[in-house]
């Protein structure tokens, strides 16, 4: 599919640029500007149709779907499949839970919501199937959608009520199921189109530098580091290898968009898939300026347990991909 | 006749963005109007959003979870 691409980047590093094909400068920047081009350009078809279905699943249709059905068990699935199509914005986080926790969903779903939100949004993925491919971005939505159906689920068993703040007990005591119906927008496709067009753009422009930097580091890497350099320290076999992953992700959130490409070199360098999952998801899902903000809403205790079981989640699937492939 | 316009957000980086074009929009357009801005976030609840920034104008929540154009602003002000 991208052929051409490939075709333009090597004529004109190695005929307009007239650099030697066997220097590894020359390799680095060939491989530069073909993945750089190719992964803006996924990057943007992806957000660019999330854009399109999330316009169709606006954040109060979905409240309004899981506040008022009667959904027998789904709902901790239902939410955390509709975390994948919202768009996340940390600074939404606390208005999100107060507005769930106010029409009455439970906390637990509540939390599938928040778990699957930030872990599989529309710029991972588009940077994913960029990056990994469409087999590994599939692997990666289904697996952030089971991991925040079961995260949700552990947090319902462990009746984490208690450790609210003392305003949203109240918002918790008050709160009633919707009856009212939303009021929908009513626009044709054809009026929504130039801002969902508008917004990818915007998201683009937003993530680009970091993209572009980490695509750049890990273009030298490529040339630089030799081939299975890591399998002689990340081995299957080491079980510390994914904990410690996930847990040095978790405070690189600010930068995920430049981790990425920086971890696809390192997988193609022999690193394991699973170890590398449970570390993208660390750096996606869980974000310490995240946490600061739920302060408003959850006492430390319940962050601590909240962050808890999605890392412990998270470290398990690493291992189930580390023994599946 | 005077507008009011309050934007609700609790201080993230898009909010801001939206203060400036509504700034924008109210100066170069010399429109009649008091801005505020809405931070804390039991105030920002009453209004029943749940993304922010938002923007309501004369009561009414006109536009969530984004920034829009300057001229979708002015439009929402005529």
């Amino acid at each position: 599919m991208f052929d051409w691409l490939e075709h333009m980047a090597q004529w004109l590093v190695y005929h307009v640029f007239g650099m030697n094909p066997e220097d590894h400068l020359a390799k680095a920047l060939d491989f530069f500007i073909y993945d750089s081009i190719k992964i803006l350009l996924l990057l943007f078809t992806v957000v660019f149709l999330m854009g399109i279905i999330n316009s169709y699943f606006p954040i109060d249709r979905v409240k309004n779907y899981l506040s008022r059905n009667k959904l027998y068990g789904t709902e901790y699935f239902m939410a955390s499949l509709f975390g994948v199509v919202t768009p996340f914005c940390s600074c939404s986080s606390v208005p999100l839970f107060i507005g769930f926790v106010r029409g009455g969903i439970p906390l637990g779903v509540t939390f599938a919501f928040l778990v699957t939100s930030p872990l599989v949004n529309e710029v991972a993925i588009g940077l994913f199937v960029g990056l990994f491919g469409v087999k590994t971005t599939i692997l990666y939505v289904l697996s952030g959608v089971l991991l925040g159906t079961i995260s949700g689920l552990i947090l319902q068993r462990l009746k984490l009520e208690k450790f609210l703040t003392p305003w949203v007990k109240e918002v918790l005591a008050n709160a009633q199921r919707d009856q009212e119906r939303f009021e929908e927008e009513k626009q044709s496709f054809k009026q929504r189109l130039p801002i969902i067009w508008d917004e990818a753009l915007k998201i683009l422009k937003g993530v680009l530098p970091y993209v572009i930097i980490g695509i750049a580091i890990g273009g030298l890497m490529h040339g630089y580091i030799p081939e299975g350099f890591f399998e002689k320290y990340m081995a299957k076999d080491n079980l510390f290898a994914v904990p410690i992953a996930t847990i040095l992700a978790v405070p690189m959130y600010s930068n995920a968009s430049g981790i990425l490409p920086i971890v696809q070199v390192l997988v193609d360098k022999g690193i394991p898939l699973g170890t590398a999952i449970a570390f993208m998801m660390g750096v996606v899902g869980l974000s310490l300026p995240e946490a600061m903000l739920l302060k408003k809403v959850m006492t430390i205790k319940l962050i601590g347990i909240f962050f808890g079981v999605v890392m412990l989640c998270i470290i398990v699937s690493g291992y189930l991909f580390n023994i599946i492939f | 006749m005077k507008h009011s316009i309050q934007i609700l957000g609790t201080g993230c980086p898009k909010c801001q963005k939206l203060t400036n074009v509504v700034k924008d929009v109210v100066d170069q357009n010399q429109i009649d109007a008091t801005i505020e801005k809405v931070e804390d976030i039991a105030e920002i609840m009453k209004f029943n959003v749940m993304m922010t920034p938002a923007l309501v104008v004369d009561g009414n929540v006109v536009l969530k979870g984004r920034v829009p154009s300057n001229e979708e602003v002015l439009a929402t002000l005529q």
